[in-house]
């Protein structure tokens, strides 16, 4: 009874461990965004509060709570409240399964890759929901575009996913990445190198980020989803949308760029052993080019996101399924080599 | 030929590298943004501000009560009141400008033959109770007082053109 309790506790604290931060990251990634952003407008970003305006994103926190949450007249009172908890858990849920090093993984089961991509899409749920309670037309919009956006771009991550399958040869994280050492030319994103591209353009229109934002579409439906959202539970909206970003991050680093493991040979010392350190100057790299998107490239048009999704992606994604099976076959890229 | 040079060209994302490349360059160049109550953007020695009264080195007010100004105000935003001083000089009793009228357009200075109405540097200032946008005859003197050293170098820096 005691050994299970402490069992308990002991995972609680690891949940802990991996949340809190989580929670920081989120907060400095906004405050990264708009000033990575300012700089590309040629303007300064967040600059007044604290030292280069480091605590507006806890500023913005303290506001968003302080604030009251207006619940529109015939919203479905249940529903409202639950579709931001629905879009969090999911995202924070999805964190369970990321190995930070070798063995730092909170939960090391074998179909991590399963797990994950039923995490990822059980996000949409909240926004739908959120959509249909609020009884805004602009919600209901938003959420129908993020629906059927997200439908569209699950089928090629699922194939590019499927690629890595292939040549790792497991479900599990660990053992993906594990499947990819022996230097910066082992790792996947050179034999997939065109899945990597899908399966990140996916990502980014996952997450309803920018140039795939149709689901906010700020010019034509407001804010779509969460336009009728305030306070706090617009604050997990947030959460949700910075917490999926950096995931999708972390994945596109472990499952193409080796994860935790060095880019230079062991033989290099420290550098050259891998760290978690690696895997977040990674993840800190791809979840740039994030802000950076938004800051380059204006917002596709509905019908061209859904032809890039069904006419360009997932085409190519078959044809690299084959071709990643050809690789395996013919021990072109063998695993852990 | 061309529609298969334009597919492979849109196939390897070359226009938005090309796109990404420039907000890149721009992410790294001075910025434009002036820090405002921090930094002040220089401003021109014909600047018009807030209105002030000038005296002559030894202290004797400029101002002869002619009611130029009062008569080429376009707005109608200043009034004048004179009589003669207990020295025989003709000299104003009232000098009050509403400054909710008044457009700055600086008419008022030009047309003083004596220099004694200017358009101060000064344009960060408020008021607090209805009223006090009039601003009387001490005032407009207090503030040429305070602001002369700054007065004179604009109206210096200006003599050629005048």
């Amino acid at each position: 009874m005691l050994a299970e309790l402490l069992l308990v506790l002991w995972t609680l604290a690891k949940v802990l461990a991996i949340v809190l931060p989580l929670v920081i990251a989120v907060a400095m990634f906004v405050y990264w965004e708009r000033k990575v952003i300012g700089w590309m407008h040629v303007r300064m970003g967040p600059n007044q509060i604290g030292p280069l305006g480091l605590m507006q994103a806890f500023a913005d926190v303290v506001k968003l709570l302080l604030k009251e949450i207006v619940v529109p007249t015939n919203a479905n009172r249940f529903l409202f409240f639950l579709a931001p908890m629905l879009a969090l858990v999911p995202a924070l849920a999805a964190w369970a399964v990321i190995p930070f090093s070798d063995g730092l993984v909170l939960a090391n089961i074998n179909a991590g890759v399963l797990y994950l991509l039923a995490m990822t899409s059980m996000g949409v749920y909240g926004i739908i929901l959120a959509g249909w309670a609020s009884n805004s037309r602009y919600a209901l919009l938003g959420a129908m575009r993020s629906a059927a956006q997200v439908v569209s771009y699950e089928l090629a991550m699922g194939l590019a996913l499927v690629c890595v399958l292939v040549l790792a040869g497991s479900l599990n994280l660990s053992d993906i990445v594990t499947a990819q050492s022996g230097g910066l030319l082992h790792w996947f994103w050179l034999p997939l190198l065109p899945m990597a591209v899908v399966y990140f353009i996916s990502g980014v229109a996952e997450t309803n980020r920018a140039p795939f934002d149709v689901a906010e579409g700020e010019s034509e439906i407001v804010a779509g989803f969460h336009v009728e959202y305030s306070g706090s539970a617009f604050a997990l909206f947030f959460l949700a949308e910075y917490a999926n970003m950096i995931l999708v991050a972390f994945l596109t680093s472990i499952l193409f760029l080796g994860g935790w493991l060095s880019p230079f040979p062991a033989t290099w010392g420290l550098i050259g052993h891998g760290s978690f350190f690696w895997l977040l100057a990674k993840a800190f790299v791809v979840a740039f080019l994030f802000l950076w998107f938004r800051a380059s490239f204006p917002r596709y048009r509905y019908d061209q996101i859904m032809r890039l999704g069904w006419k360009v992606f997932i085409p190519i994604a078959l044809v690299w399924v084959l071709v990643a099976g050809l690789l395996k076959y013919f021990h072109i890229v063998a695993p852990g080599a | 030929m061309n529609r298969v040079t334009r597919y492979l060209k849109s196939l390897l994302l070359l226009e938005l590298l090309q796109g990404m490349g420039l907000t890149m360059a721009y992410m790294f160049k001075p910025k434009y943004t002036m820090r405002y109550p921090m930094e002040h953007i220089p401003k021109s020695n014909r600047f018009r501000g807030l209105h002030a009264l000038r005296r002559y080195p030894n202290g004797e007010e400029r101002c002869i009560a002619c009611k130029l100004c009062e008569a080429v105000c376009p707005a109608l935003a200043i009034t004048i009141d004179s009589a003669p001083r207990a020295d025989g000089q003709r000299r104003t009793t009232r000098y009050e400008i509403d400054l909710f009228k008044c457009i700055f357009c600086g008419f008022c200075e030009e047309s003083c033959p004596v220099d004694s109405i200017v358009e101060t540097h000064v344009h960060e200032y408020h008021f607090e109770q209805r009223g006090e946008n009039v601003v009387t005859k001490p005032q407009l003197l207090a503030i040429g007082d305070r602001f002369e050293r700054d007065i004179a170098a604009a109206r210096a820096q200006d003599a050629a053109f005048r």
